[in-house]
């Protein structure tokens, strides 16, 4: 038989202030950065940024709900894989997303349309 | 002090099947730094919830991409049926491991053709390509398509292989096991081989982990990470190892993924041993999704991760797919650092680089 693994796969959910800090300290317990998205519901963007832990493959997914002004802090100071998810989500959904260590400014994809997944897309839509 | 120039790499570039740019900053003809830039084949796939309903998404989400496609409908259907909670039968798990590696076969063949074609050795090409061919007859016997499947549906599959295919799988992967040996061995032992590729595009574990990487990109650093060991599909019920070198140099790539063709065949070899003999291939699904759910499986390039949210409705309220090369790109840049231009191609051809799948 394979020597398949039990695993977590949570979604924790914090305010924006201390996404920042928390990445760190996950990236402090051993665990590395998988991806992170959004979606636009009900009108407010929900973030998730998702962290593997390789040796027991728990993953874990921190969830942020904010309001779709408001600016969220990059990550890529703690994690710098996160630079191209911080670039998509700010320029499919217009996140906010403020000090992406590499910023593409809306160039990473070469779409035509502005944020198409966001408010103002939907508004077109 | 030596002057900085910069070098445009790509989109357009011979050693490239996608669009992919890459600003190479140049001290002399060494890599100082690489800035990379994606985006040109972007199709905004992901969109296409608020049009199709989520049993349509299963041949959108196929479509993500031209190798990897059933595993992308396989990821897709494993995280609706999280949120429906439904448990597919024992026959269809095994039905989509099988599918799942031949894929990888074809996958890593068509990949050790390119790089074979990258180092200029044309006729070790050819040989990788011909077996491939071996490969996508196999897939077209057992799912009409060579590429495409369409063979997932949420809740199960909709296509069975009788014993007959399961046969000729198994003769078919005899003769590629005993092709794959004798090309094994150019790749393995070759001078010209190993001058290309020996302590070449190094990437330290740590640098695997900081920036991210996955699959076999992760295993030819040390990094064992194989999504398949948590138990997706049938494979709780397979036995094997991940496939890990600890040399983090493009040999290393090379030799991770040429292992893997050989697991993928007893992979297969043992599934077929253990399909159960049931005429079930897929559950009933009643209503809409309503929920959420992140899923990883092990595609032939690495780690994919899928996320769903659904709010009852047919149509879905947001579904994600990370590809493997969205996460090693990241990779590639660092691992540019400190090579010389010739190699350029070569490097990014070690990533096995999916660009169309990247951009979805």
């Amino acid at each position: 038989m394979a020597d398949t693994v039990t695993f977590k796969n949570e979604i924790e959910e914090i305010a924006v202030d201390s996404l920042v800090s928390r990445a760190e300290e996950l990236i402090k317990a051993g665990y590395r950065f998988s991806q992170a998205c959004a979606a636009y519901i009900d009108d407010k963007f929900e973030l998730s940024y998702s962290f593997s832990n390789y040796d027991n493959y728990d993953l874990l997914n921190l969830r942020v709900v904010i309001d779709t002004d408001t600016e969220v802090k990059s990550i890529t100071t703690v994690v710098p894989a996160a630079v191209f998810y911080e670039n998509e989500m700010h320029e499919l959904f217009g996140v906010k997303i403020v000090d992406i260590a590499l910023d593409y400014k809306d160039k990473l994809y070469r779409i035509k349309q502005e944020c198409p997944l966001g408010p103002s897309g939907k508004e077109e839509a | 002090m030596v002057k900085r120039s910069v070098i445009p790499f790509g989109p357009q570039h011979p050693v490239l099947p996608e669009p992919i740019h890459l600003d190479l900053v140049v001290e002399d003809e060494r890599i100082v730094e690489a800035i990379p830039s994606i985006g040109f084949v972007h199709r905004g796939l992901e969109s296409l919830i608020e049009k199709r309903d989520f049993n349509q998404m299963t041949y959108v989400v196929e479509r993500t991409c031209g190798i990897c496609s059933f595993q992308h409908g396989m990821g897709y259907c494993e995280t609706v049926e999280k949120i429906f909670d439904v448990e597919i039968p024992r026959r269809a798990k095994f039905l989509r491991t099988i599918w799942a590696e031949m894929s990888r076969m074809h996958s890593h063949l068509l990949w050790a053709g390119l790089l074979a074609d990258a180092f200029g050795y044309e006729n070790l090409f050819y040989q990788c390509w011909r077996i491939r061919e071996k490969v996508l007859d196999l897939q077209e016997m057992t799912s009409g398509g060579r590429v495409i499947f369409s063979v997932n549906k949420v809740g199960g599959v909709i296509k069975d292989m009788d014993a007959d295919m399961l046969k000729a799988i198994l003769e078919t992967i005899k003769d590629v096991e005993k092709e794959l040996k004798v090309i094994k061995k150019t790749f393995f032992d070759d001078y010209s081989v190993k001058s290309r590729l020996k302590g070449v595009g190094i990437l330290t574990p740590e640098q695997i982990n900081a920036l991210g990487a996955v699959g076999p990109m992760a295993r030819a650093s040390g990094v064992e990470n194989d999504m398949r060991r948590l138990g997706y599909a049938a494979y709780s019920e397979i036995d094997f190892e991940p496939v890990v070198s600890n040399d983090c140099d493009c040999y290393a790539r090379c030799y991770v993924r040429i292992m893997e063709i050989f697991q993928s065949i007893d992979i297969i070899r043992q599934a077929i041993a253990k399909i159960p003999d049931e005429s079930d291939l897929s559950v009933p699904i009643k209503g809409n999704p309503n929920g959420e759910a992140f899923v990883r499986l092990e595609q032939p390039r690495g780690e994919a991760f899928y996320y769903v949210k659904a709010n009852g409705k047919p149509n879905l309220q947001r579904m994600r797919v990370r590809t493997p090369t969205f996460a090693n790109v990241l990779a590639l840049c660092e691992m540019l650092k400190n090579t010389e231009v010739a190699d350029v191609g070569l490097l990014v051809v070690t990533i096995d680089p999916c660009i169309s799948c990247t951009e979805r």
